[in-house]
């Protein structure tokens, strides 16, 4: 039927609304990523005996990221940002928002305990009664700490912008690669060099290239088209062959350095693109229709949170 | 039979479906809608909706746009060709241009993205069965947005009143349990905008395809993706034509029948990190 309006679906204009976040949510994405893979260290590091010493900084980064700079930038971002404790107001598994906001308030309160009982056990005198209550809050941290690097992947794949949706599954396994990698890289810049730092960069780097082959390869046509196109398509293939082959090659010829700054660039980056990305892919009516027809009837339809009041 | 049902009208008696628990809908009908935008000026009177800033859009005669935070009915402006009626002669053929115009609405989805990704619980649904936001429960994290299927909710930015916060249609909740109809179905003149039980809605939205049909118009269809995970809508729409030049998606999809295979991702991605990092701590 010939139809007088302008453009695809109704005068072009999108069928979904982009996100409304701004700077602070990819940011978040990178510190709190990097603040929760900094806690998985920091217990990894614990459980093998702390070879080259790097659980401490180790923690002491989880404890800037997580539990200072994070939080700060998620009120930032909120309309309403004094109203942030409505956060904690009620629980619900199926908002992954809401299981973030409890994971990074239980990872906060973590690892700020895990950090302040290690530093106190170093001084004169401590008691060495806290040594349990201490190993509980690093494991907690550092079982917490990856979840909060990955959460963010489910947070922005369920949700109806086609970009995100079309790589809800590759999403968390990017941002979780991507936080390990960073954290690594972050501690390896600021001075703490351990061989296994550097075998976790080499192997961040590693899944990084394969991962973005993959997200590469396997395209689902306009619904993903923005993570190829224009200004966030330059963004995260930027960010693709920093944190990819340039950091592995920068690694492998010695230059540690500057393969940790590659990473950790690449890894901001690569959160600006995919943000990016879904305002662009939200604002573009062919790539929510076309992203729909793909993804065909879903058979599986979750339990509802509330019933009628 | 008359437009709306005549004297067996639902819109403007008074009614008890909030206390009674009545799971109440809209049905819009674009072949009765003059484009008065009424419906859109009640709302903003009654539910006391900023004036947005509009521009010309060039497109027909809709300036609104689009459904968001401060324009919670949005009447549509659609130019259509007329598919060719074989049976008649070209010369006693019809214009074969059509101007429709639908007033769009929040679905109120029997299960509704925006409810589910929420995470203050300021988004409830009320004993009619409608999504509601409570705006003084809302701090504005913008989760919402992006997790309607349809693009209706949206964060109202400054300096309109309210701003930061999620707003979009309330189905006049507050008339609602006072008796009153809501204030756009109330105001349509020609009852293009009917309100009253879903069930009924749904009735009457098939039986005015049949009674096109009848005259000849064949290419409408009633809009309420009931086989989808969004489980239907409560605002059904009659529409001609695809529902994408609607604007309105064909196949919507709640963001949390994704939440599985994210999950599940994101759990195997933290248990293989921690693996890694105390193999490379152990190994080296």
């Amino acid at each position: 039927m010939p139809a007088a309006a302008d453009g695809p679906g109704y005068y072009g204009r999108p069928i979904v609304k982009p996100p409304v976040w701004t700077w602070e949510i990819p940011l978040y994405f990178f510190t709190g990523g990097t603040a929760g893979m900094a806690a998985a260290i920091a217990l990894a590091a614990h459980l093998a005996g702390d070879p080259g010493a790097v659980m401490r900084p180790a923690l002491r980064l989880a404890f800037l990221g997580g539990a200072v700079i994070s939080p700060a930038l998620l009120v930032m971002d909120l309309g309403r940002p004094r109203r942030f404790l409505h956060m904690l107001r009620v629980f619900k598994w199926q908002s992954p928002m809401s299981v973030g906001a409890w994971i990074l308030f239980l990872f906060g309160a973590a690892v700020t305990l895990a950090l302040f009982l290690t530093e106190w056990s170093l001084r004169p005198g401590a008691p060495t009664t806290l040594a349990s209550l201490r190993t509980v809050a690093l494991v907690a941290a550092g079982v917490l700490g990856p979840v909060l690097a990955t959460y963010t992947g489910v947070l922005i794949g369920a949700t109806a912008i086609p970009a995100w949706f079309a790589h809800h599954r590759d999403l968390p396994l990017h941002f979780g690669v991507s936080a390990l990698g960073s954290a690594a890289a972050a501690l390896e810049l600021l001075g703490f060099r351990s061989p296994a730092l550097h075998a976790i960069g080499l192997g961040a780097a590693g899944v990084e290239i394969v991962l973005g082959s993959w997200i590469e390869l396997r395209q689902h046509g306009p619904a993903d088209a923005a993570l190829r196109e224009g200004h966030p398509g330059g963004l995260l293939r930027g960010s693709g062959l920093l944190t990819g082959p340039i950091a592995l090659v920068l690694r492998l010829i010695g230059a540690i350095p500057w393969a940790a700054g590659a990473f950790l660039a690449g890894a901001l980056l690569g959160r600006y693109g995919w943000l990016a990305a879904g305002r662009a892919s939200g604002l573009d009516p062919v790539a929510t229709l076309s992203a729909q027809a793909a993804a065909g009837r879903q058979k599986w339809i979750p339990r509802q949170s509330s019933t009628r009041t | 039979m008359t437009i709306g049902e005549g004297l067996v009208s639902t819109n403007q008696a008074h009614h008890t479906y909030v206390a009674d628990g009545v799971t109440v809908g809209f049905f819009t009908d674009p072949t009765v809608c003059i484009g008065c935008k009424a419906c859109e000026v009640a709302c903003k009177e009654w539910n006391r909706v900023p004036a947005a800033p509009a521009g010309w859009t060039g497109t027909s005669y809709d300036h609104t746009g689009a459904l968001g935070a401060s324009a919670w009915r949005h009447v549509k402006f659609l130019e259509l060709g007329r598919p060719p009626d074989p049976t008649v002669s070209a010369v006693e053929a019809e214009d074969p241009f059509r101007w429709l115009f639908l007033s769009d609405v929040c679905k109120h989805c029997e299960h509704a993205g925006c409810l589910e990704a929420c995470p203050t619980g300021s988004i409830v649904r009320t004993e009619i069965g409608s999504v509601l936001v409570q705006d003084d429960v809302c701090n504005g994290c913008g989760y919402c947005v992006v997790a309607c299927p349809f693009g209706v909710i949206d964060r109202r930015p400054e300096p309109l009143p309210g701003a930061g916060g999620a707003f979009k249609c309330t189905f006049c909740y507050d008339r609602q349990v006072a008796g009153l109809t809501p204030a756009c179905a109330k105001a349509c003149p020609t009852e293009s905008i009917q309100f009253g039980p879903v069930e009924e809605m749904r009735a009457r939205a098939q039986r005015r395809v049949g009674e096109l049909a009848e005259r000849g118009v064949r290419d409408v269809a009633v809009y309420d993706p009931v086989d989808t995970s969004v489980g239907g809508v409560h605002a059904i729409f009659l529409i001609a034509g695809a529902p994408s030049s609607w604007g309105l998606p064909p196949t919507p999809e709640i963001p949390t029948v994704r939440l599985r295979t994210a999950w599940t991702s994101a759990v195997l991605t933290a248990a293989g990190a921690l693996a890694g990092s105390l193999a490379a701590f152990l190994l080296t």
